[in-house]
């Protein structure tokens, strides 16, 4: 957990690596979220939209980013979350979670902090970009 | 005006949903008083009926992607043992053209969530794309 000293604009923790992505983790997360598109999970119906096989719920890359945060500044203390949905992930890709300082502030006594976030594929290519609010107590 | 929906918060769902998501926070296994995890409400899925669902039924689903989502919490995320009341509108929508031709038209649902007490405790907003042309593994 950072202190408020410690989180001046452009501080960044470590990013995470992720392991590589299955589709029992897409399987995993559309049971807990109650969000059944097979287009996640059944590689017949993905062909017949047209996409080489099935490919990672937008959401699970997004819970988490989120995780990254709550691991960060604890989940009591998140007032904000969003993301943009960029390019697709596919199973085995190798997700990099990371976020940085944006700005910080005092609100109605409170202290809060902005966040810039990311998570990109093995490639480099960019799976979401996300934003948080954060108080620090 | 859609009709609003119930979302009980309950233990079960916060620690699944938590391991769905890579998170072992001990704040989301602590059965008194776990808080939910910042993308929790997703699970609106399991109690949001057709009634309380603002999206329009004629569209075409093969042509919508999900754009952006965002969570806000006044006071912090819900935690356990809350019911909460949800009620969906369209809040904004609009149209432009895409960089490879075709209109793609955003439409912006929010999700109000009420405590018992009726204070608002989460906004959710959930941006759908619609492209005029079926989207492609690359879009």
């Amino acid at each position: 957990m950072s202190t408020w000293d410690d989180l001046a604009v452009g501080f960044a923790p470590h990013p995470r690596i992720d392991k590589p992505l299955k589709v029992s983790d897409f399987v995993r997360y559309q049971g807990a979220s109650g969000d059944f598109n097979p287009i996640h999970h059944d590689p017949e119906f993905a062909a017949k939209a047209g996409f080489p096989t099935v490919f990672a719920v937008g959401m699970l890359g997004a819970g988490r980013l989120a995780t990254y945060v709550t691991d960060w500044f604890g989940p009591d203390n998140v007032r904000k979350f969003g993301v943009r949905f960029k390019e697709q992930a596919w199973p085995g890709d190798e997700l990099t979670y990371a976020g940085a300082v944006i700005e910080r502030r005092e609100e109605n006594g409170e202290r809060l902090v902005d966040l810039e976030l990311r998570c990109t594929r093995q490639t480099g290519g960019i799976h979401l970009t996300g934003w948080a609010t954060v108080i620090v107590p | 005006m859609t009709e609003s929906f119930d979302l009980p918060v309950e233990f079960g769902k916060i620690r699944e949903f938590a391991k769905a998501t890579g998170s072992l926070h001990t704040r989301h296994f602590t059965a008194a008083n776990a808080v939910t995890p910042p993308t929790f409400l997703m699970t609106a899925a399991f109690w949001q009926t057709a009634e309380s669902n603002a999206w329009p039924k004629d569209r075409d689903m093969r042509r919508v992607l999900h754009a952006s989502q965002e969570f806000v919490f006044p006071k912090g995320p819900p935690r356990v043992g809350t019911t909460l009341t949800g009620q969906q509108r369209i809040e904004d929508s609009y149209s432009k053209e895409g960089k490879r031709g075709g209109t793609m038209t955003f439409t912006t649902l929010l999700t109000e969530y009420r405590d018992e007490a009726g204070d608002v405790v989460a906004e959710v907003r959930n941006t759908l794309v619609e492209t005029s042309k079926p989207p492609k593994a690359d879009a």
